[in-house]
């Protein structure tokens, strides 16, 4: 531990923020919110600069945990604060820290009442969540993925809708469930193994019985937190009632919470159950990007229609993760980059013409492209982004994906191509309703187009969905290399494994392996 | 020079999308007008070099695109005739539609915003067809996918432009979803997107099969035809053609760029380019003849009943279309490549013509009430009576014709000649269309200009020439309509068959334009005498040895399939193979002269290289020199008789149409309404869609997840009272509760096991 600790620093210093926030701040009304806000924004822009440089010192062709600390927690037993980030986890950490201060410039107006609490709430919760990507301790990363809830919670249940008790409680039920069998399966596996050390886990695999117990009890939490089918209900309601800048880290970073749960748990510590549920994951895929596509179709409120195509889109990136070849899962973690950007820029798409009518219903906007020229322009790029037209991040992701899909199984990249139509189905149903069509509400034609604050925010998401889909490279270079551990140590695992009843499918992998 | 010709129109969309305001609307159409001017002054420079010269063709690598594993694709632009000739069609008829467009759109508000999305259509359509591998082809693809959806929709505030719009994007979707799986499958086969990797291996996999869907299935012809469902729905093929007449819901510019000219036929390139798959796919061939025969059909026939004067052009559009795939579909990709060529000279200038009409009529589209307004636009009049002849396939055989008389002729020849059921039924529905193409041809000018004025006086009085802004462009289409068949004929669908044969058929024009390209031949022929001769020995001893009594047929296989050798065990087959096989052509020809065996010794060769790979024994367009006459008149005739025809319905006897719709009633509807394909999908699968949505959302969600999942336990727990008594305040205290309570259970047990 000669180094400075740089994840901790990243991790704690909104949290310090937050602090300061809540015990530093006096005097009237107004300046305290005023200061507070200010505060949050250069807590997290330092904290995104920070995020950077980190970046800057990340060596990209590696595939070993960089920047890790370790230290004793619990010195008895062996529970060690234990940090580190690869080129899977590092893009998380960016995604969160760049999120961040564009969530407090959006909230900037639009939240009026607590403005102390809330701000404090957010650094808190990025705390929260740079410490899920970083964790590699399980009852560290367990205390972290847990942790981020309560903000959240609190965050919708505060500041949400006027339904927002109903939503955060469904919310609370569904990942009570997983949660507490998680820690259930933190504590079996601690058992059978005596450590909490993901790193270690992750390269001594438990016996195969108690695998699949396992893979199902951190399938049961992270499931609900992708989320998949038939654990979705909880998203379209929160969304609808959280705050804007609620939605946008929802959608944006939290659901990628489960997606970097499955390739953190349960495919590297658990190979030889995820090769047995694999069909299961794609069957449960396809099913949510069919049946949430239908769903969206029909959908009035703007943003549950978003909402549900979050769920569709989250069927690519776990029909990816378990292809369990390089496309496959580097397409994965593109996907939930892109979709990072670009479900968060919907949702302050939507937060825009909500702060002016204060409806999310979509028959009650139309035509707005007259005076908000630039709004529609923006909103598009993100619809088209949405759709996975090539040249958007969108594009890269949901391509690799069904690639890898593909090379798998042919009849599951068949049924998960559809999604493609049906996404474009309901993307531009959604715009031609909103923004195009005869103008026939007063008062969504008295609209004012973007302000400057809407476009701080929207302007950066811009330029990343094109310029990722034109250069994706900046991302999925870093990420090959893990990836490619992930892949070549799974299939060490199965082909090693003892049973020989899945002979066929491990020579039917090893041969993928050796196409890669 | 190519990087120009590609990114120059992507400039002027930036420019003009994103400074619209600060260079107002004359600086937009300059700038974007200006580009896109240039970049075809380039094409048609590369056109000479590469495609009628003797350059090589090559690809300029840009950047790595997505790398992931074996999976690597790069932007690249790749320059062959193939490229060349689409990237002259693309930029030359884009900046005749970007100047048209000064003039048309000169009373609509939002000028600027339109030019910049022409200028983003043509750089999207130049990626689709430089490119190098498949999916940045897929970029292309879809992103005039994007143009044609805002410039369809570019009437915003029309909601029937707005769902025409969405509907020509998802219809396209459902092609592109076979694409999509198209590309998936070659890279499971051949492990590459990149063509010349493709092409190289092709003839390996010809006999490769793969699991699809659960059936051990011929790989090729399932990527095939996977691909091709992408061509139906970009080239609006029947099944997924209805997106093409809703298109005409844009302002006319667009039709005539993007839905005639350029953007429809990318499926008809699609399968040219991958002319090495579909080869070693018979079955996929057919597919494509019956489906390219059909539409041409069908499309004919709905055209004789409708009475938008763009709906009608739009239907003879999507039947051409038709005609270009059957050839393709008898292995005559030359052929079906000039007719694109030609097509979209005449069709672009149709629609035009269309617009000046419509421009002048103060925007009435419906030809019921137009006529007898000949004399007052006597230019737009001439214009679209030369784009009808065309269109229609007029000329003098051996003399001179209209550009459509040769290629459509060359692809009804092929079509015949490949002998085939499927190219029999293509040739004879090919006649049939061929006969109601002439006819709503004639229909189309009789009633539109002919006859007594039906329009308002109103109406009438403000009926005026075009402006020369929009006229110019016409006269530039005009000159390609006239001429592109005559010049071109030799160098896309030209035999050495042909000086043969002609003796006791029609003669087709000589190479009387191609001076130049003899002089290239000769230039060659002096550079590589020594190994031609050697070749040409070598070819020539094969040749005997076979002893066959069809030397002839033989000979054509072996040659080919030498040079196809060549490119099978090379990784970059062009450069090599494209020599040798160009050698053995001039050595045909000049060393051989006697031998009337000649095979390469045509242009069509020369100017093809080796962009489009026939199989040995299908080479139809060669065939196709050596039909029986009655084959080669007979579409002549067809289009000779649906004018006449037309001319007995709309001038000479008015009352007979009448008399026809009432004799045949049910026929007339059933084409009147398009077949009913509108109704039925929206019957099968968008009210499903729907209702399946609805039934997911409240059955599904609600009533089934929800009330087993959290309402019911909250139901259950408000009964009883006790688990969650007071969730509405407490639940994030319950939480944080279990949280804590688990947190210390956990640590106590750590520190029991500890002891």
């Amino acid at each position: 531990m000669v180094d400075f600790p740089l994840l901790t620093a990243i991790t704690f210093l909104p949290l310090i923020g937050a602090l300061l926030i809540i015990f530093g701040i006096n005097g009237k009304q107004e300046d305290v919110d005023n200061n507070a806000k200010h505060m949050a924004l250069f807590t997290s822009l330092f904290t995104f600069a920070f995020g950077l440089f980190l970046f800057m010192r990340f060596d990209p062709t590696s595939s070993e945990f960089q920047f890790v600390e370790q230290s004793n927690w619990f010195r008895q037993i062996g529970i060690d604060y234990h940090m580190g980030v690869d080129g899977i986890s590092i893009f998380f950490v960016l995604l969160s820290v760049f999120l961040t201060p564009i969530c407090i410039v959006a909230s900037w107006n639009s939240i009026k009442k607590r403005t102390r609490e809330y701000m404090a709430a957010f650094l808190i919760l990025e705390s929260l969540m740079i410490g899920t990507f970083c964790a590699l301790d399980t009852v560290l990363f367990y205390v972290f993925f847990e942790g981020v809830l309560i903000p959240m919670f609190i965050i919708i249940g505060v500041w949400g809708g006027p339904r927002r008790v109903y939503s955060s409680y469904k919310f609370f039920l569904y990942t009570l469930l997983g949660s507490v069998l998680m820690l259930l399966a933190i504590l079996v596996l601690f058992m059978q193994t005596g450590t909490t050390n993901i790193v270690e886990l992750m390269e001594n695999p438990v016996a195969r019985d108690l695998q699949m117990f396992l893979w199902l009890a951190f399938f049961a939490s992270f499931a609900v937190k992708m989320p998949m089918w038939p654990v979705h209900t909880w998203l379209p309601d929160a969304h609808v009632e959280a705050p804007t800048a609620g939605s946008v880290i929802l959608a944006g970073v939290l659901l990628k919470m489960g997606g970097y749960g499955f390739l953190r748990f349960s495919i590297p510590m658990l190979p030889e159950a995820t090769e047995y549920f694999t069909p299961m994951v794609f069957w449960l895929s396809i099913i949510a990007i069919i049946y949430t596509s239908l769903v969206a179709l029909v959908q009035e409120d703007m943003k549950k229609l978003i909402a549900y195509s979050s769920v569709a889109h989250m069927g690519f990136v776990t029909l990816g993760l378990f292809t369990l070849n390089q496309q496959g899962v580097e397409g994965a973690i593109f996907q939930m980059l892109s979709h990072g950007l670009i479900s968060a820029a919907l949702f302050l798409c939507v937060g825009v013409v909500y702060d002016r009518l204060h409806t999310r219903e979509i028959g009650r906007y139309g035509g707005i492209v007259k005076n908000m020229p630039r709004y529609a322009t923006v909103f598009m790029i993100f619809m088209l982004g949405s759709v996975g037209l090539p040249g958007t991040s969108g594009f890269v992701g949901e391509f690799l994906t069904l690639l890898g899909a593909f090379r798998v199984d042919t009849t599951v990249a068949f049924f998960a191509t559809t999604g493609m139509v049906l996404g474009a189905t309901y993307m531009l149903m959604l715009y031609r309703r909103v923004v195009f069509g005869p103008q026939h509400n007063e008062d969504a034609t008295k609209m004012k187009d973007l302000n400057q604050h809407e476009y701080i925010t929207l302007v950066p998401l811009v330029l990343l969905v094109i310029g990722l889909g034109i250069f994706p490279g900046y991302i999925t270079n870093a990420i090959a290399p893990s990836v490619e551990k992930l892949v070549t140590r799974y299939e060490q695992a199965i082909a090693s494994a003892p049973d020989t009843r899945n002979a066929d499918t491990t020579t039917q992998n090893a041969e993928t392996g050796a196409q890669q | 020079m190519e990087l120009l010709a590609v990114f120059l129109p992507l400039f002027a969309f930036i420019v003009a999308g994103l400074f619209g305001k600060q260079i107002g609307d004359i600086g937009c159409q300059i700038v974007t007008s200006a580009s896109v001017i240039i970049a075809a002054v380039f094409s048609v420079i590369l056109f000479f070099e590469v495609g009628l010269g003797d350059y090589e063709a090559y690809s300029t690598i840009l950047t790595r695109w997505i790398d992931s594993g074996t999976f690597q694709v790069n932007w690249a632009l790749r320059v062959d005739t193939l490229s060349v000739v689409m990237m002259c069609v693309i930029n030359i008829v884009s900046s005749c539609v970007h100047i048209y467009s000064i003039g048309y759109m000169s009373h609509d508000a939002a000028k600027g915003r339109f030019m910049a999305y022409l200028s983003l259509f043509t750089f999207a359509m130049l990626m689709l067809v430089t490119a190098d591998n498949l999916l940045q082809l897929f970029f292309g693809w879809e992103g005039v996918g994007l143009a044609s959806y805002l410039l369809i929709g570019f009437w915003n505030h029309k909601p029937s432009a707005n769902a025409a719009a969405q509907k020509a994007f998802v219809v396209n979707r459902v092609g592109d979803f076979g694409l999509a799986l198209g590309i998936m499958a070659v890279f499971v086969i051949f492990g590459s997107l990149d063509f010349d990797v493709i092409f190289s291996q092709v003839s390996d996999f010809a006999d490769y099969k793969f699991v699809f869907l659960g059936y051990e299935l011929h790989a090729l012809t399932v990527a095939s035809l996977l691909l091709f469902m992408g061509a139906v729905g970009k080239s609006a093929q029947l099944g997924l053609h209805t997106w093409l007449p809703d298109a005409m819901e844009g302002p006319t510019p667009v039709s005539a760029l993007i839905h005639a000219a350029t953007m429809v036929t990318a499926g008809v390139f699609l399968v040219a380019r991958m002319s090495p798959l579909f080869e070693f796919a018979p079955v996929a061939l057919i597919v494509v003849t019956v489906f390219g025969a059909t539409t041409a059909f069908v499309a004919a026939t709905i055209g004789l009943t409708q009475f938008d004067i763009k709906r009608v052009i739009a239907y003879s559009t999507m039947s051409q279309l038709g005609y270009m795939f059957f050839a393709l579909g008898v292995s005559a990709y030359g052929a079906a490549m000039f007719h694109l060529m030609t097509h979209a000279f005449f069709k672009a200038l149709l629609f035009l013509g269309a617009g000046s009409v419509i421009h002048a009529m103060s925007d009435e589209q419906d030809m019921r009430n137009m006529g007898g307004i000949a004399k007052k636009i006597p230019a737009t009049y001439t214009m679209m009576w030369i784009g009808s002849l065309a269109l229609a396939g007029v000329g003098i055989p051996g003399i001179f014709g209209f550009a459509g008389f040769y290629s459509k002729d060359m692809v009804l020849e092929a079509a015949w000649a490949d002998a085939s059921w499927f190219g029999h039924y293509a040739y004879w529905m090919g006649i049939a269309a061929a006969v109601m193409t002439a006819f709503y041809s004639g229909r189309l000018i009789f009633m539109t200009f002919h006859g007594k004025p039906r329009a308002s006086k109103q109406v009438m009085s403000h009926i005026h020439e075009s402006p020369a802004v929009m006229l110019a462009p016409l006269y530039v289409l005009a000159f390609g309509a006239i001429f592109a068949g005559f010049l071109f004929y030799n160098s896309f669908v030209g035999s050495a068959h042909h000086g043969e044969h002609d003796a006791h058929h029609i003669a087709k024009p000589l190479a009387s334009g191609d001076h130049h390209d003899t002089a290239m031949i000769e230039s060659t022929t002096k550079r590589n005498a020594k190994e031609e001769i050697k070749k040409a020995a070598g070819t020539i001893k094969a040749g005997i040895e076979t002893q066959v009594s069809n030397v002839e047929e033989k000979m054509i296989g072996h040659a080919e399939s030498i040079a196809e050798d060549h490119s099978n065990g090379d990784l970059n087959p062009r450069a090599k193979s494209d020599n040798d096989q160009i050698d053995a052509a001039h050595t045909d020809k000049h060393t051989n002269d006697h031998d009337d065996k000649a095979h390469f010794a045509a242009t069509k060769e020369d100017f093809w290289k080796n962009t489009i790979f026939i199989r040995a024994g299908n080479d139809t367009v060669d065939a196709a020199h050596g039909v029986d006459l009655w084959v080669k008149l007979l579409p002549l005739i067809a289009g000779l008789f649906g004018l006449g025809l037309s001319y007995i319905f709309y001038i000479v006897a008015p009352g007979l149409p009448e008399k026809c719709v009432k004799a045949f009633k049910y026929p007339h509807q059933l084409l009147f309404n398009k077949w009913y394909f509108d109704e039925l999908y929206d019957a099968l699968i968008v009210k499903n869609a729907l209702r399946l949505g609805r039934v997911f959302a409240v059955a599904g969600d609600k009533n089934i997840i929800d009330r087993l999942g959290p309402d019911g336990t909250a139901l259950a727990s408000l009964k009883t009272g006790t688990i969650f008594g007071k969730i509405q305040s407490g639940f994030i205290y319950h939480y944080a509760f279990i949280m804590i309570i688990s947190v210390i259970g956990l640590v106590t047990w750590f520190f029991m096991k500890a002891w």
